[in-house]
């Protein structure tokens, strides 16, 4: 089933040092205690995994990380650090020998289930044989769009994608709520030092 | 004049950026991108000016009320091309509706570049929202409290 014996083609040699440049900044980023420091690895990491997600065919996914994992949210996460602190408080680091137990058990099942995963690329894998295969057949008549994600996001799964609108913009409306300086039509602005006071 | 090499690089890349958030707007049915990629770099064009330029001269290009607004059209515009389509007498969001003697699915095109739109000026005008009100809080800090 599984087939370890690949040859070491160059894509599989970029596909392993993408996965463990990934590691490694997954790793810094929880060490680093400066904020501005994990941030901007947060970025780096974001970067990766479009890239890796590029060397998957995954053009789509790729272009939304890089947009929005590797350019808004890392602008989105400066301006919030803005508000705080500049860094991770110092905590006493205490051994919960019941935390680390969950944590080995938890990551064994999750490596312990990938090896009864379809192999990458396998036509016969539940997500490449039923919907997507249709998906991918029905496209050229049902759509007549070139672009098959395209035609699956805004067509297919249009109802989807308007939830997906409306999440966005109820993520915009919470901020307001929440930061908002004053009503739209123009209600009185409160600072934060005036607000202490009463 | 103060950070004149960066203020003269934004206004040289801030055209660009939009040109190219157009163009992956309105490419989504042929290559990578769509609604959000699009409204995410158009975002990025005016969070570049705020960096820059600060956010008050952004909010006086593109101000929060009129961003308010952005965002309610175009979630009303993704939702009002279901309604029309069903007017026409389709299903919600049964693109075919919009030209039915197209031989070859006109009205998907159609319909799939009218949702597109609404959800790039949603997603522009609500990660603009957010940042502003993020980054409007605080007064602006120095170089060194980085």
């Amino acid at each position: 089933m599984n087939e370890f014996d690949v040859e070491l083609s160059p894509i599989l040699l970029l596909d392993l040092s993408l996965l463990t440049m990934l590691l490694l900044v997954a790793i810094a980023m929880l060490r680093s205690r400066h904020l501005f420091a994990v941030v901007m690895l947060s970025g780096i990491y974001s970067l990766l995994s479009a890239a890796f997600f590029v060397s998957l065919d995954a053009v789509d996914v790729a272009f939304t990380e890089a947009a929005v994992g590797a350019g808004v949210s890392t602008v989105l996460m400066l301006a919030g650090m803005l508000l705080t602190a500049r860094r991770e408080k110092p905590f006493e680091a205490r051994r919960v020998p019941i935390a680390r137990l969950a944590v080995f058990a938890t990551g064994a099942a999750l490596i312990y289930a990938t090896i009864d995963m379809p192999t990458f690329g396998d036509p016969n894998a539940p997500a490449n044989a039923h919907v997507g295969q249709a998906y991918v057949e029905q496209t050229p008549d049902d759509i007549a769009v070139p672009n098959i994600v395209t035609a699956v996001l805004a067509s297919y799964r249009g109802f989807d994608t308007l939830g997906e609108v409306l999440v966005v913009f109820t993520a915009g409306l919470a901020v307001i709520l929440l930061l908002g300086v004053g009503s739209v039509r123009g209600g009185r602005e409160v600072s934060d030092a005036q607000e202490d006071k009463t | 004049m103060e950070r004149l090499i960066l203020k003269v690089t934004t206004k040289i890349f801030f055209a660009p950026i939009i040109l190219f958030a157009l163009y992956v707007q309105f490419h989504g049915d042929y290559g990578p991108g769509g609604g959000f990629q699009a409204g995410v770099i158009f975002a990025v064009a005016f969070i570049l000016h705020a960096f820059c330029f600060g956010l008050e001269e952004t909010k006086k290009v593109l101000p929060q009320k009129a961003l308010i607004v952005a965002m309610v059209i175009g979630v009303l515009f993704y939702a009002g091309t279901g309604v029309a389509t069903m007017l026409l007498g389709g299903n919600f969001l049964g693109y075919d509706q919009i030209d039915p003697e197209s031989t070859h699915h006109a009205g998907q095109h159609y319909g799939i570049l009218l949702v597109e739109w609404g959800v790039g000026v949603t997603v522009a005008s609500t990660m603009l929202t957010i940042f502003y009100h993020f980054a409007g809080r605080e007064p602006d800090i120095d170089q060194e409290d980085w």
